[in-house]
């Protein structure tokens, strides 16, 4: 049986920035879903503009790894993706949209303006972008999460159930006693209650995902696949 | 061997932004290098936003006003440090985006009215049309208008 999938050297470099380029490709991706189906324009506009710096992030990072960033979304298996698990689950409904949107921001934005004063001068350029526009997704996310949250008896059921079902799965990011600082002052404004952590999600970085990630994944590669090298 | 170069660089500077085409990417300040290595052109360029689909445009047509301009080869690089700030913009391009209705970057206050000068205005949208571009109202003449972003 003949395969378009390429192997990956297991070098901790690529390895690493495979982990953040998937985060930003798989969640970017997720967020252009939203395309054609944002309840306003101006969401439909924020929802395309947030998935295209996610999707370029994703850019920069691929290229860092000296190998071809087209291959690497394209042509690798769900085990071979680092991303958590938490950027590839379903849009579901605004609410769930927007709160992951927030809980993984917040993470990203933090990860990204350490990553300014980064050894590695790649990492450290990409970051002096990245974190410009993260700060942008934070607040976004962050200015919903409170109206949703502080909203309607609707709205409120529908951001707290996404915030419970979300919370397992915020196990794996870094700095979680940073973070969970973080995203307190935004939830409490929300009026969203806290959810205890109990038993965690696993990270993502071993490759192992949820279902969700194969089926994403057929949609987004089913054309490099199908029909290898093609242009146009 | 000057005058090729001076030549070349004036091609290269002339580029619009496919988005903005009342800015060249000088007036943007994302040129940073034109140079000649041989009969090739080499020019480095920086990106403005990650993601900004007229960076794969303008390395397009870097290539093909140096093709007009009598250098069919030529070489687009792009480099990220350090990284591209709306400060690097010009006060021609800034001038330029006011005129066509584009209120330039501004880190101090709200945008004023690209149509009036009203100061009285306020954000629709943190997003706009482009990655560039934020969404703004006119409080004193009711007009929408788009202004650039700081970054």
């Amino acid at each position: 049986m003949t395969t378009t999938s390429i192997a990956v050297p297991d070098e901790p470099r690529i390895q690493t920035l495979l982990g953040l380029a998937d985060d930003a490709l798989i969640l970017g991706h997720r967020l252009s879903e939203w395309t054609g189906h944002a309840p306003t324009l101006e969401e439909e506009l924020a929802l395309a503009n947030i998935a295209l710096d996610l999707i370029g992030q994703a850019r920069m990072l691929y290229q860092a790894t000296g190998l071809d960033e087209d291959a690497l979304a394209y042509l690798r298996d769900p085990p071979q993706f680092r991303n958590m698990p938490i950027a590839e689950l379903p849009n579901g409904d605004f609410a769930f949209t927007m709160v992951r949107l927030f809980l993984v921001s917040v993470a990203a934005d933090r990860f990204w303006r350490n990553a300014v004063a980064s050894e590695d001068p790649t990492i450290a350029a990409i970051a002096a972008k990245a974190e410009k526009e993260t700060a942008y997704h934070v607040r976004h996310a962050a200015a919903w999460v409170i109206r949703l949250g502080d909203g309607t008896p609707e709205s409120h059921r529908r951001a707290q159930t996404a915030l419970n079902a979300l919370w397992p799965y915020t196990g794996g990011f870094a700095d979680r006693a940073g973070w969970l600082q973080a995203v307190a002052p935004v939830l409490s404004e929300a009026t969203l209650v806290q959810p205890a952590d109990g038993w965690m999600q696993p990270s993502g970085r071993d490759g192992r995902h949820t279902e969700h990630l194969g089926h994403l994944l057929a949609e987004m590669q089913i054309l490099p696949r199908t029909h290898p090298g093609a242009t146009w | 061997m000057v005058e090729k170069l001076a030549r070349a660089r004036a091609a290269v500077a002339a580029v619009e932004d496919p988005e903005i085409p009342v800015l060249t990417i000088e007036d943007l300040g994302i040129l940073r290098d034109v140079r000649l290595d041989g009969d090739t052109v080499e020019v480095t360029i920086t990106p403005t936003y990650s993601g900004c689909p007229a960076m794969i445009a303008i390395g397009l047509e870097i290539e093909t006003a140096l093709a007009r301009a009598g250098f069919p080869k030529s070489q687009v690089r792009s480099v990220l440090s350090p990284a591209w700030t709306t400060d690097w913009m010009s006060e021609a391009g800034r001038r330029k985006l006011l005129a066509y209705g584009i209120a330039p970057p501004n880190p101090n206050a709200l945008p004023s009215c690209p149509q009036c000068g009203s100061e009285n205005t306020e954000q629709i949208s943190a997003f706009g049309s482009t990655a560039c571009k934020a969404l703004y109202r006119c409080l004193a003449c009711r007009e929408p208008f788009d202004a650039f972003k700081c970054h």
